[in-house]
């Protein structure tokens, strides 16, 4: 069971070190222009982290946590073929789903 | 003529941002399920979603607290889990940094994967935005999922234990990040950034407290400007 009294702790500090990481450069940083390596780097910011997010959770999705999961492993790698394949977010995500849903439902 | 063109790219942010609901939906049913399942009241996860606004951040905290793990750990973590917003901070600074400051802070609040992701694709393409253009296409983009995430996170509470047994909702967050990403890999730098990425993220895995996902964000952004250098160097040698 959580604590009420960390969980507020939790609750308010992530909220305002959240709100802080978001206010960083568009708070402080303001207009002053970015050096262009700095620039080049952006650019690769959402390809970087969000595949280094998902990389571990669908690498060790078996209920174990020591590897992937058959279905799982399936329907990460249609969602991302799809989703290269038509460039349409939601026509990929519908297709990661189904494949999910319907693997589980057969073989779960 | 201002204020028109203000308002539709307001609208088209809307528009574009409606998907989204889609992704944010099981996102917020699944942190209010969990929650709930947690021992969180219904005020407990409204106040922690409405704070917070950011899924990954959130149940890396959830899941934190449920193993009892310190709450300076949870902290580390959890922020750790959403150090990349700070990269989208500095992302679209060049865009909207001449904003007026309580936009930027209000912009600052609801600066989430799909808006961010949404408007900086926006702003590169359409280089002639002017600025209270783009601040309107950003709030539009974040209106409907924002909404969604409160009233999502409502239902999944409101839902709690009662979910029938059997549904992978534990995988829609891989799901929806793979759908989101997959469309952005646009060039060979970008490839290399997200597999790089990933190889590193695989070899962190025993690093605690999420740091393993920083280490190797940096690597794959490393990657990915490197190899962005070498190819306009190859370019300008050809010409």
């Amino acid at each position: 069971m959580i604590d009420t009294g960390t969980l507020w702790i939790v609750i308010f500090t992530l909220g305002i070190g959240s709100f802080l990481l978001r206010f960083s450069f568009l708070g402080w940083v303001g207009d002053r222009p970015m050096p262009a390596w700095a620039l080049r780097y952006l650019r690769y910011t959402a390809v970087a982290i969000i595949p280094a997010l998902i990389a571990p959770i669908v690498a060790l999705s078996n209920e174990a946590g020591t590897g992937p999961e058959p279905i799982r492993l399936i329907a990460a790698i249609v969602t991302f073929g799809v989703g290269i394949a038509t460039r349409n977010v939601i026509i990929a995500i519908f297709a990661g789903a189904f494949t999910l849903g319907f693997g589980v439902f057969l073989f779960g | 003529m201002t204020s028109t063109t203000t308002k539709s790219a307001y609208w088209t942010g809307v528009r574009d941002g409606a998907p989204f609901i889609l992704v944010a939906a099981p996102f917020a049913v699944l942190f209010g399920v969990i929650a709930t399942e947690a021992g969180l009241n219904l005020f407990e996860v409204m106040s922690f979603s409405f704070v917070v606004i950011a899924g990954a951040a959130q149940f890396t905290a959830l899941e934190l607290m449920i193993k009892e793990a310190p709450t300076v750990v949870v902290l580390i973590s959890a922020l750790a889990v959403n150090l990349r917003v700070a990269m989208y901070s500095a992302a679209l600074t060049p865009y909207l940094g001449k904003a007026p400051l309580w936009q930027r802070a209000l912009i600052s609040y609801m600066l989430v994967d799909q808006s961010y992701a949404l408007s900086h694709a926006k702003f590169e393409d359409k280089p002639k935005m002017t600025v209270p253009m783009r601040t309107a296409y950003f709030f539009g983009t974040c209106t409907l999922v924002i909404i969604a995430w409160f009233i999502f996170s409502f239902l999944g509470a409101a839902l709690g234990t009662q979910l029938p047994a059997g549904i992978p909702i534990d995988f829609a967050l891989p799901i929806a990040f793979l759908s989101m990403i997959a469309p952005m890999i646009r060039s060979l730098p970008h490839l290399v950034a997200a597999i790089v990425a990933i190889i590193v993220s695989l070899i962190c895995i025993p690093i605690p407290y999420s740091l393993g996902l920083i280490i190797a964000g940096l690597a794959g952004m490393t990657a990915g400007s490197q190899v962005e250098v070498w190819m306009t160097k190859k370019q300008g040698a050809a010409h």
